[in-house]
């Protein structure tokens, strides 16, 4: 856990970072967000004390920094900058190794964690350990940017702008290879950004900066429907609505264990339970369970037969798994307002609609 | 100096132009009279090296410490200053700093070996601050950030880094020394220099080459054997050579 109690920090006559009180607790990624010069990085380095606070104090774990000697406080704390830093005269396992080096590690011990660590970002230790950073691709660099700083297991991790430098393809793919990582290993992580979208789909805490004064300090759903102020609400976006239906998965909004039919059931079944629970299409499966197509009740109302011979092609499925973002997508590509939800094996899960988008959005607002 | 490629070449070239102009010397006859002067060649070329490699190592040993100095935090004040001092010391003739140093320091090796030590430290010193002043800041930053001392910072990452421009600086500094040293001979200091000076005062050309070629010799063996060190020993990382 990290604690700031009233931290200032005055460069001159400038106030950089002005009384912020916060606290990021254990396995937590707190992102600091803001406009260029808001103190987000000032405030990220006072932490392992890379900048001494002018007045205030800063606790983790319970110490006061103050009290920690420097050197081996940073090498408690994992460090990424956004231009990585890999040093050049050492190959990508001696970088690995630094600060397990310094603490003293067995070396074997060391090397051999450097190549666990290098398989948990997809580089192969085979080809990448001996390797120099000028042979690295900037993601791959990147990558060991991360890793170095997990190498000695530091429950803390700051990380300034850690993907700022990588072209927006690769960023998607490394942000979620880092967040699978933190799903794992449940850093206190505090990561500067001033990317509203990667604060969003990092964050278990935004905390918003404004001339050095800590403005909002809120879980990424409720900064996007409560923004505290007309900075805040400008600064996260007009489009806010949507950025929240990134957070929502689709299991957490569909209606659940829906009614269905198979190919072999009747017409006037299926008509009859669609009347049953007022729906006006019904979702036919296969033999186990697999969403295969589906009837619609002006359809068949008048018809007789079987369901395999009255259905329809599905018009888009999601994955439980997505998010609402790619829901809506996927009703406003089909024109449709429901959608059928499957998992990964195509079994049919749950149905969701808009209405019931929008009344998940207003409830999640309204929460704690 | 690179491994194949257009070094190679060069070096081809260069072995081959000796070989000619001996040919050539040979059908004039000044090659028997530049291998007359054999036996005074090797004496003079020993104290030849002796001035270049006290004066080399002299300088060697003052100017990458005074660079790293210069280039702490602590000294960031004097550092401008001292580097604009330096970089007028550069523009003095070496012909008048070795005036000055008999001046001071009367005749013999004495004087000489101060006055190529200060030619010899000027180039040394400016460049181990140039390489290290080269160091990207984020690297430096970096390896505070997790947790090296100042000390470990230096010998991990900043002279690692700085060690190819460094080693380029004594390489250069080194060849100018060791053709500078034949002027040693005008303050008595000896070395190649009397052959080639008393060549001329004789107009005998075969005592002169006798005295130039070895001096040529000595600066491309020296310059060759630093360039190996630098391809050698830098880290393959940040060695452009490799
Ligand atoms: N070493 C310093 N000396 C003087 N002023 C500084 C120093 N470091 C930062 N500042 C000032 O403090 C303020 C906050 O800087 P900081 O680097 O924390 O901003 P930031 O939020 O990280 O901005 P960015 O998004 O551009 O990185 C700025 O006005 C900056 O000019
Ligand atoms: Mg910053």
């Amino acid at each position: 856990m990290i604690r700031l109690e009233q931290v200032s920090k005055q460069f001159g006559p400038v106030t950089a970072v002005d009384r912020v009180d916060m606290v990021v607790p254990a396995g937590a990624v707190c992102v600091l967000l803001g406009p260029s010069g808001c103190g987000k990085t000032t405030t990220m380095r006072m932490i392992n004390r890379l900048i001494e606070p002018t007045s205030g104090r800063i606790l983790v774990d319970g110490r006061d920094t103050a009290t920690v000697d420097q050197v081996s406080l940073r090498r408690s704390i994992g460090y990424v900058i956004q231009q990585i830093g890999l040093f050049p005269n050492m190959t990508v396992e001696d970088n690995i190794c630094v600060v397990p080096d310094l603490l003293g590690w067995p070396r074997a011990k060391a090397r051999k964690r450097a190549a666990e660590l290098l398989e948990l970002v997809n580089l192969d230790p085979g080809i990448f350990l001996k390797r120099y950073p000028k042979e690295l691709s900037g993601g791959q660099a990147q990558r060991v940017g991360v890793v170095r700083a997990l190498a000695a297991d530091p429950p803390v991790l700051l990380m300034d702008e850690p993907f700022g430098a990588i072209d927006p393809i690769n960023r998607e793919v490394i942000q979620d290879e880092f967040m699978k990582l933190q799903a794992e290993l449940r850093k206190t992580v505090v990561f500067v950004s001033h990317d509203i979208d990667e604060a969003v789909k990092m964050a278990t805490r935004i905390a918003i900066f404004r001339d050095g004064r800590l403005i909002q300090y809120d879980t990424p759903d409720r900064l996007l429907a409560h923004p505290i102020d007309a900075f805040v609400a400008e600064f996260v976006g007009s489009d806010r609505t949507l950025k929240r239906l990134r957070l929502i998965r689709v299991a957490e909004a569909m209606m659940a264990d829906p009614p269905r039919v198979t190919a072999e059931e009747t017409v006037e079944t299926a008509v009859g339970r669609m009347q049953d629970h007022g729906h006006v299409a019904i979702v036919m499966v296969g033999p186990r369970g697999r969403a295969r197509g589906v009837v619609r009740l002006d359809a068949v109302r008048e018809a007789r037969g079987l369901v395999g011979e009255h259905q329809e092609p599905l018009p888009g499925v999601v994955n439980v798994k997505d998010d609402l973002r790619a829901a809506v997508s996927q009703m406003f590509t089909h024109g449709v307002t429901w959608l059928a939800c499957v998992d990964d094996e195509g079994f049919y899960r749950g149905y969701i609609t808009q209405t019931g988008i929008t009344r998940m959005l207003g409830a999640t607002a309204g929460e704690g | 100096m690179r491994a194949g490629g257009l070094g190679g070449l060069a070096r081809f070239a260069f072995v081959a132009g000796v070989f000619a102009l001996g040919a050539w010397l040979q059908a004039r006859g000044t090659l028997p009279s530049i291998l007359q002067h054999r036996g005074d060649v090797i004496y003079l070329a020993r104290q030849h090296l002796v001035l270049a490699a006290m004066s080399g190592a002299m300088a060697i040993a003052v100017g990458v410490p005074l660079g790293i100095l210069l280039t702490r935090e602590r000294y960031a004040a004097i550092a401008g200053i001292v580097t604009q001092i330096v970089n007028l010391g550069t523009t003095i003739p070496t012909l008048a700093l070795i005036a000055l140093a008999m001046s001071v320091l009367g005749i013999g090796a004495p004087p000489a070996v101060f006055a190529l030590f200060v030619l010899t430290l000027l180039p040394i010193l400016l460049n181990t601050v140039a390489g290290l002043n080269a160091v990207p800041p984020p690297l430096v930053d970096a390896a505070r950030g997790m947790g090296m001392t100042p000390g470990q910072i230096l010998r991990r990452v900043e002279l690692p880094n700085a060690v190819f421009v460094i080693l380029a600086g004594i390489r250069t500094a080194l060849a100018i020394n060791i053709g500078t040293v034949p002027l040693a001979f005008l303050i008595g200091a000896g070395g190649l220099g009397e052959l080639i000076f008393t060549g001329i005062d004789l107009m005998e050309p075969g005592m002169l080459l006798a005295g130039a070629i070895p001096t040529a010799l000595l600066a491309v063996a020296v310059d060759f054997l630093i360039g190996q060190i630098q391809f050698w020993f830098v880290p393959r990382g940040v060695n452009p050579l490799r």
